[in-house]
């Protein structure tokens, strides 16, 4: 592109688009929205003016990853500074997205396709929500590929939109559809001049209106081979920009400036693209793989091959669409042959399947493999008259096809080409193809099925809908009782997607995903042998199950237990191991605890952690990466924490507490004394829904106290410790003389012996004050490790994530007063270095994660606590396992 | 275009308009009681209502029709109903979701009354302009800071909402709506997309007017909108004004309607407040004071309709009727006709 022509050309960024990168698109189904966000952003700041999001992946549920991505690109003033392009083949998930957005955004896209009625509505309903339009050259008929039907729909449906819609003509841009050109189908080769002489008449006589296309479709016979590609579409854009074209949809990045070409690859691509020579495809690909990499160096004319053995000389014809020899070397093989069909079952199938690894592999592109195919086809009908030959000899009849073919783009879908070259590749292996064409509806499969006796159905699709249009056919299918195979193809469809959804849907047949062209004579000789179909299917089956078993092992994580069914699921207590009671019941305060007795107790792995310096201590102070670093950080702390205990900077102080307590469903009730006749306080646990089996529980906190109507006396006790009591004062004395180091040293240290006083309590506790572990003695190290019995969860924490849980838990304890510790309006504790939490003395107890929780639970604990719904999901919110705007729109609706 | 338009805009035409101004500061000289707001139909209601100013309409209805009166023989054309917070959102707040719709019909009628009267007294052609107000929770902006994909309210609830309060405007006898104090975008295209689907089902349009805020000195509305950006993502309402209220005393007001003026093809409105507040709270600008300000609005060129927000009086409206008085009224500019589009900020197609 020239500068000039390219300055009115608005870049429409695509790189967040599931169907246009493989990058994004396994971000987003990954759930990994923040890398998402920051291809984004990259967008923006690589200069992409309006940022075309799509969500059309079959696996996905579309319209909710819309909303997610555009809500969270809400929030990021540095993408959302740049309007969106809101794109799909769907209209719910496009009027999801425009629901979403405050901007003027543009959506992309509707057409004539269903007719004049639902065009109009669908128009006024973008004009609704206030944005601009992009409108494919589609009408009842399909999609739009000469001059005359491009100009044809793009008048019609803009005499629709301003005279019948009241829509702005500047508010409309005209997708004329690009095409792949150089396919090696004649038919495609003018594509890219009918597009650009479209777009030259519709700027003309369509005031106001904008031409816009997604360039990448033209060179998709050329995919592995960027260099061209990239070629093929600055050359496209250069032509089409000067007549008009305003906006596209474009890997900008990826774009050489026109002037920039290689002189020889520009010329023979601007051949192909304005289609100036009959031979401009053939010119073109001779010459691609000389433009291909750079280190390549043009090959040389090879007649080598011919020394070869006469299998290798077919494979090489094949590979490289030679028919000079074709029918030589097809003599010779016959020669050698049993019988004529051994040839084409042998050498002929295994060059074919050559090129399709090297199709596969991207190494070839489409125009080669329809060549590939006809040098089969030359084959084979140099080999027809001498099976034909045999058949008469043998006294069979006349001569017949290998098998049927039907084959059909689905209902909603109009893409054909893909359809048409394994067409083409079937029929030159002597298949007979009955083609429906597009746009079939499932009942006209069906009959045509049924009418032509066919052996295998082909269905083909490109866009998304049309995955799900393929399932209603296999249950339909599976309705009116075939079992002929089912073969699935087109670039929107998948191994995966058949596997989870066509497979099931037709049990009776065979649903069998084809990669590419190449590989359909593979599948359907293999289904049409009777000798080779059973092993084949069973095989397919086996993948598929193994497929759909991984699938639904990734789905696991979503699926939740009903609450009821996890309560039924709860660990049951050995109620023979409830723990003595404590020594004393209430609260018990603990002032001036010297800091040397906690030292002992200090984990240091955190500490470490603290600094980025990533390793367990004391490994870490002898590691070769981190050692030299960590042993200086360590003598600083050290030196520090004496000062601290000699200088008493830090007071630590600590309240425990004991109560009767039972376990009431998944609460605890605390009782006022061993008459356990008052009630003190309810504590509320949460229960983990993941679907589990019998032999895994599904763990709530109150499963580690003996229930109420056990009747055995149970206690739980709670506790909060503070190490950074004076803490304050030493953060603003090294803030002032500006020393940061030990700042953040001191705050790291008091946090440390904040964990270290927690232990240290605890450990007094199962030995002195509960007094259930009086003779316990355990390193250090066992303490870290937790090899004792009884566990000092926190609220805030994996096993119970609620945070509102510590104002019980404080006002039990009375911490304000008793410690000077105190809660923040969000359930921070202030002084920061400070831990809390209940203890549970029961061998059995032990720290798990919640997971994720759905909403019956969460309904029934915002009731158990006296919550409003909405307020207990805010404070759930990293649990839930759904989306609570979403369902409580579903509930009102 | 309706009938209403095309006389406004006729009038709009050959003078500036003027808006009247507040009414919460009109309602708070008068201090009434918990016991006030009440009256005998809702003395018993479960939660406090005091401060709930719209039931007025209901509880106090000679009170509000009464300044609306005040404000009409100050020199104002055009009143906004007293149903600032009438939508189920923010009722919910008091438990009153329920009477959203009929405090939007009593609201339109009261100030319909007041109409009626000033037109008899004077002779003079008067307007009521149905007021929807932004709710009380945001569409585009989360209000959890942990979670930046939440929302606290849907494009589908607002347009529900905002619905129904417009069907009460009409219903109640509204010459116009006007969507106003609009700090979140996409709470207000709710807005329109719900009364774009009452005209269509009517079969008859009402004039729209809509009026952002710009709440603070970076010259963006709330949810981060620039004025230009904040008309390319509204101008499908084809509104009879667009303009400003609200946050800002008319001297900080001044370059963002002077932006909206550049861009829009259609009316400038602009009612800011009696200046910011003081330190403690109360926006005590002088009429005096304000009418120097808006009054170069109009000698700039600038306007079309202009009245008060927080803390303007009907002396304020008085002083500022006398500012623009015989000042030409702004033209509406030809726009050329290009694509424009907006994100934050916007973009226009120079093709």
């Amino acid at each position: 592109m020239t500068t000039s022509a390219a300055s009115r050309f608005v870049n429409v960024g695509e790189r967040t688009n599931v169907t246009g990168s493989a990058k994004f698109r396994k971000l987003i189904t990954a759930g990994d929205y923040a890398a998402a966000l920051d291809v984004a952003r990259e967008q923006v700041e690589n200069g992409a003016q309006i940022l075309d999001v799509n969500m059309d992946e079959g696996l996905l549920d579309s319209e909710k990853a819309m909303v997610e991505f555009l809500n969270l690109i809400a929030a990021e003033p540095d993408i959302a500074r740049v309007p969106v392009m809101i794109d799909s083949s769907k209209w719910s998930v496009i009027e999801a997205g425009l629901k979403c957005v405050q901007g003027k955004p543009i959506v992309n896209s509707i057409s004539l396709k269903e007719g004049e009625e639902s065009f109009i509505h669908y128009a006024r309903k973008v004009r609704a929500y206030g944005a601009a339009v992009v409108v494919m050259a589609f009408d009842e008929q399909g999609q739009a590929d000469t001059f005359a039907r491009k100009t044809e729909i793009c008048a019609r449906a803009y005499k629709i939109l301003t005279e019948t819609v009241g829509f702005p003509p500047q508010d409309i841009v005209f997708d004329p559809n690009v095409f792949a050109v150089a396919t090696g189908i004649e038919e495609h080769a003018n594509y890219g001049v009918d597009f650009i002489e479209a777009t030259k008449w519709i700027r003309e006589n369509l005031p106001h209106a904008h031409v816009s296309g997604g360039v990448s479709n033209l060179s998709f016979a050329f995919r592995g081979n960027e260099p061209v590609r990239a070629a093929m579409h600055s050359v496209f854009l250069y032509h089409a920009i000067a007549v008009g074209m305003d906006m596209g949809i474009v890997n900008a990045g990826a774009l050489p400036v026109y002037d920039d070409i290689d002189p020889e690859l520009r010329e023979l691509a601007e051949d192909v693209v304005l289609n100036r020579h009959p031979d401009s495809t053939d010119r073109l690909l001779a010459a691609a793989d000389k433009f291909k990499g750079g280190k390549q160096e043009a090959r040389v004319v090879d007649t080598k091959w011919r020394d070869q053995p006469v299998a290798k000389r077919l494979e090489h014809a094949l590979v490289h669409g030679v028919t000079e020899f074709i029918e030589a070397d097809t003599e010779e093989a016959r020669a050698q042959a049993e019988r004529p069909l051994h040839v084409i079952e042998g050498p002929l199938m295994a060059g074919m399947n050559v090129v399709g690894d090297l199709f596969g592999s991207g190494k070839m592109f489409l125009p080669q493999v329809v060549k590939s195919a006809r040098v089969m086809k030359q084959a084979v009908a140099y080999l027809m008259p001498f099976m034909e030959e045999e058949k008469r000899l043998s006294g069979a009849d006349q001569r017949q096809a290998a098998g049927k073919i039907l084959m059909a783009t689905v209902k909603g879908d109009v893409h054909d080409i893909g359809k048409n070259i394994v067409g083409v590749v079937l029929q030159c292996n002597n298949y007979e193809v009955i083609d429906l064409g597009v746009m079939v509806p499932v009942q006209k499969i069906l009959a045509a099925a049924k009418e032509h006796e066919v052996d295998v159905i082909g269905l083909s699709g490109l866009i998304t809908p049309s995955l799900d249009e393929m399932v209603t056919v296999a249950s339909e299918l599976e309705r009116e009782g075939f079992d002929i195979p089912l073969l699935i193809g087109g670039a929107t469809t998948s191994r995966i997607h058949t596997a989870v959804k066509i497979h099931p849907a037709y049990e009776r047949g065979q649903a069998v995903h084809v990669l590419d062209a190449s590989r359909a004579v593979g599948v359907v000789s293999q289904l049409l042998s009777a000798e080779n179909k059973p092993g084949y299917v069973a095989g397919v089956r086996a993948d598929y199950l193994r497929l759909a078993e991984q699938h639904a092992r990734a789905q696991e994580d979503k699926v939740r237990a009903p609450i009821a069914a996890a309560r039924a699921n709860r660990h049951v207590l050995d109620l023979a191991k409830v723990q003595r009671k404590p020594t004393f019941l209430g609260t018990k305060v603990f002032h001036n605890i010297p800091l040397e007795t906690l030292i002992p107790y200090i984990d240091w792995t955190p500490f470490f952690s603290t600094w980025e310096l990533h390793g367990r201590y004391p490994e870490i102070l002898t590691s070769e990466k981190y050692g030299e670093a960590a042993k200086n950080l360590f003598d600083d702390a050290t030196a520090m924490l004496r000062q601290m205990a000699d200088e008493k900077w830090l007071e630590a102080r600590a309240v425990i507490g004991f109560w009767p307590a039972a376990a009431r469903g998944d609460d605890i009730v605390l009782f006022k004394d061993e008459n356990r006749s008052e009630e003190l306080a309810v504590l509320h646990t949460l229960r983990q829904q993941m679907a589990r089996s019998k032999d895994k529980p599904n763990l709530a906190l109150s499963d580690f106290v003996a229930n109420e109507a056990s009747g055995v006396a149970d206690y739980v006790g709670g506790f909060a410790v503070t190490a950074g009591i004076g803490e304050e004062a030493i953060a603003q004395r090294f803030a002032r003389a500006n020393d940061d180091y030990n700042g953040i040293l001191a705050k790291a240290l008091a946090d440390r012996l904040a964990e270290a006083a927690a232990e240290y309590m605890h450990a007094q506790v199962r030995r002195e004050h509960w007094a259930y572990a009086p003779d316990e003695a355990l390193s250090n190290e066992e303490l870290i490790a937790e090899t004792y019995d009884g566990i000092r969860p926190a609220p805030g924490y994996p096993a119970q994530p609620d945070h509102t849980e510590k104002g019980l838990l404080f006002d039990l304890l009375n911490a304000p007063e008793a410690i000077g510790l105190t809660l923040t309006e969000s359930y921070a504790m202030w002084p920061g270095s400070a831990v809390s939490g209940l203890y549970f003395s029961h061998p059995d107890s032990r720290y798990f994660g919640l997971g994720k929780i759905d909403r019956d639970q969460v309904i029934d604990y915002a009731a158990r606590k006296g919550y409003a719904l909405a307020e207990m999901e805010r404070w759930l919110a990293p649990v839930l396992n759904y989306d609570p705007n979403r369902i409580a729109k579903i509930a009102a609706a | 275009m309706s009938d209403v338009e095309t006389t406004l805009r006729k009038l709009a035409s050959e003078r500036i308009l003027v808006l009247d101004g507040a009414m919460g500061t009109m309602i708070q000289q008068r201090k009434f009681s918990e016991a006030d707001f009440r009256a005998e139909r809702f003395k018993d209601w479960g939660r406090d209502l005091k401060g709930n100013n719209d039931l007025l309409i209901l509880t106090q209805p000679d009170a509000i029709r009464e300044i609306h009166l005040e404000y009409f023989r100050a020199g104002a054309d055009i009143v906004e109903t007293n149903t600032f917070s009438s939508t189920t959102i923010a009722q919910a707040d008091y438990g009153m979701e329920a009477l959203a719709y009929e405090l939007n019909v009593e609201g339109a009628r009261l100030a319909r009354q007041a109409a009626d009267i000033a037109q008899k007294e004077d002779g003079r052609p008067r307007f009521v302009a149905g007021a929807i107000g932004p709710t009380n929770r945001t569409a585009s902006i989360s209000p959890d800071v942990n979670n930046p994909g939440f929302r606290a309210v849907t494009f589908d609830e607002l347009a529900t909402a905002y619905g129904e309060a417009a069907r009460g405007l009409i219903e109640g006898g509204a010459d116009a709506l006007l969507i106003e104090t609009i700090f979140d975008t996409l709470n207000a295209k709710a807005a329109v997309f719900a009364i774009e689907e009452i005209f269509a089902e009517r079969g008859a349009r009402l004039p729209v007017m809509i009026s952002g805020t710009i709440t603070d000195l970076s010259g963006r509305t709330l949810s981060g909108q620039t004025p230009t950006a904040f008309w390319n993502a509204l101008s499908h309402a084809q509104p009879l004004s667009v303009g400003l209220n609200c946050a800002l005393g008319a001297k900080e007001m001044r370059a963002h309607v002077a932006e909206l003026s550049r861009v829009a093809d259609t009316l400038i409105c602009a009612y800011p407040n009696a200046g910011l507040p003081n330190e403690f709270g109360l926006y005590d600008e002088s009429p005096e004071a304000m009418a120097v300000f808006v009054g170069e609005f109009a000698s700039a060129g600038l306007v079309n309709i202009v009245g008060g927000c927080c803390g303007t009086t009907p002396a304020h409206i008085g002083a500022i009727a006398e500012a623009v008085k015989g000042k030409a009224p702004r033209k509406i500019p030809e726009v050329a006709t290009k694509m424009r589009l907006s994100g934050l900020e916007p973009f226009e197609l120079v093709a």
